[in-house]
């Protein structure tokens, strides 16, 4: 059986959708067969972060509604065969979503894969909650500033009392990514620091995701970070981040960006 | 030990009341002839009890809604109000604008043996609360949730987020950081206090007096601090 996996944070634009691309490849890099699903019905991006935008043809509401089967909505990914997308309606809603054909699709695809990785849409609505009720592990997703801070905070509320695991008493597994961070600002005070971040939400550090224009290169070019440029500062985070979902002890470090010798000779006189 | 200066009170204070919902059910007269055999049974059942009756079962084109209301009252039933019932029914009105229907049902008593006390409003997030009168909550209360408790105390052990509400009808204890509002003495109760080992809330109020974190000293934020009522005037105080 696998384990259902939730990427959400109730603010929106935080990096809900890179992150879950992230992942979901880091995960299946490592060999494990991993889904991705977006759940953003009416807004969907996943598939363009995945490069897969042109090879929809079925999506999650086709299936829910019983219109395809699963084996033909879902999308191989052509450069990792263990990963693959359940991409959303760009023009239905959210309202096209029920709750049984939700939990039917999910417990069709725990039979499948290792990972089903679920994409929230941000709010704290319908599309939100289904996204997380049948999650096993949360991830949320917040950049260091109090707006975030709180949404997440909220989300954090809701997933210990709207997810089918709340309903039965038992405890979903919650992890914070800290997505757009800037070691630099944070410093000169210009950005909550993660400790002041992890005291307010309580709940353990998955990971520290550095700013980086990589992770908008790889999204213009469809790609996860993680496949798109493996060696670059936001991807080891995330690669550090699936190897702690899945178990193991690392220590949790700020990756800097790789720079030569010039371009550590003048970031240093900028700074 | 710091405190505010004065300045015009304006008191505002939430109350809930427990209302027993009726619903007749059709047809009607039959429904009475139960109702009294109950009343029979239980004569003092319905005294001083605020009733809402709840018509959301008769079928719209059933006679005589009003006058079925008047039988009810002369079986000393106090009617606060209706729900359910529908605008066309002839001499509704006169028994005030009918209330919308409740999305939660409310809880089936046993006649009886009721026990009206037991109406404490449930917390969203998990508690635990003994036979003394203390709900102890051992998580963060997080935004956007609201825990409440009229009969006793609430002692948090993590802290209140920002946007998250703390309401007792006696003192409130948070052991973390108090981010969100918390608000003590909530059914009139002028002793009750607030402590927090971290203040940072966005309101305190007791027994309808209240601050928001403009009017608190700058001496206190931050701190571990407890509020309390001196007259009709909160005073904060650092802990130490």
């Amino acid at each position: 059986m696998g384990k259902v996996l939730v990427v959400t944070s109730g603010k929106g634009g935080v990096g809900k959708t890179t992150s879950t691309a992230a992942l979901g490849a880091a995960l299946a890099r490592g060999g494990e067969n991993v889904v991705v699903i977006d759940f953003d019905v009416g807004l969907r991006n996943l598939d363009l972060v995945m490069g897969a935008e042109r090879r929809v043809v079925f999506d999650l509401i086709n299936v829910v509604q019983g219109d395809a089967k699963l084996a033909q909505a879902l999308i191989r990914d052509k450069r990792i065969d263990t990963l693959s997308l359940l991409p959303a309606s760009q023009t239905r809603d959210k309202d096209a979503l029920t709750t049984e054909g939700v939990d039917k699709v999910i417990a069709e695809l725990k039979e499948k894969f290792d990972w089903v990785i679920c994409d929230s849409p941000a709010g704290i609505e319908r599309g939100a909650l289904l996204a997380m009720r049948n999650a096993d592990v949360a991830v949320v997703v917040t950049n260091p500033e109090v707006s975030s801070v709180r949404d997440s905070d909220r989300i954090i509320g809701m997933l210990d009392s709207k997810t089918l695991r709340a309903e039965r008493g038992e405890r979903i597994d919650k992890h914070l990514l800290v997505t757009r961070y800037d070691a630099g600002r944070a410093a000169r005070n210009e950005m909550l620091k993660v400790e002041d971040v992890l005291e307010i939400l309580s709940i353990p550090l998955l990971g520290i995701i550095p700013e980086s224009e990589e992770v908008l290169k790889a999204s213009n070019v469809g790609s996860p970070v993680t496949l798109n440029n493996p060696n670059s500062a936001p991807s080891r985070a995330y690669f550090d981040a699936a190897k702690r979902l899945r178990g193991e002890a690392v220590d949790v470090v700020i990756p800097l960006e790789r720079t030569g010798f010039i371009g550590r000779l003048f970031g240093r006189r900028v700074a | 030990m710091t405190s505010s200066e004065t300045k015009p009170l304006i008191r505002l204070r939430g109350r809930s009341i427990m209302a027993l919902v009726l619903a007749p059910e059709i047809p009607l007269d039959g429904w009475l002839n139960a109702l009294d055999a109950q009343m029979e049974r239980s004569p003092n059942f319905f005294d001083a009890r605020p009733v809402v009756v709840d018509l959301g079962a008769i079928p719209r084109e059933q006679p005589g809604i009003a006058r079925f209301l008047q039988l009810l009252e002369q079986r000393g039933i106090r009617i606060i109000g209706t729900e359910g019932a529908h605008p066309s029914w002839e001499g509704i009105e006169a028994w005030g604008r009918p209330l919308p229907v409740s999305a939660k049902p409310g809880r089936e008593i046993e006649a009886p043996v009721a026990h009206p006390g037991k109406s404490v409003p449930q917390p969203e997030v998990a508690a635990t609360g003994g036979e003394s009168n203390t709900l102890i909550i051992d998580q963060p209360v997080r935004s956007g949730q609201s825990v409440v408790f009229e009969r006793g105390d609430i002692t948090v052990l993590g802290s209140v987020a920002s946007g998250a509400e703390v309401m007792a009808g006696g003192s409130v204890h948070v052991y973390g950081t108090l981010r969100g509002r918390a608000i003590a003495g909530l059914s009139g109760h002028a002793g009750a206090r607030i402590f927090c080992s971290k203040l940072q809330a966005e309101l305190l109020a007791i027994d309808g007096v209240y601050q928001t974190a403009d009017d608190m000293p700058a001496k206190v934020l931050g701190k571990p601090v407890q509020a309390w009522l001196d007259g009709e005037q909160m005073k904060i105080s650092v802990l130490d």
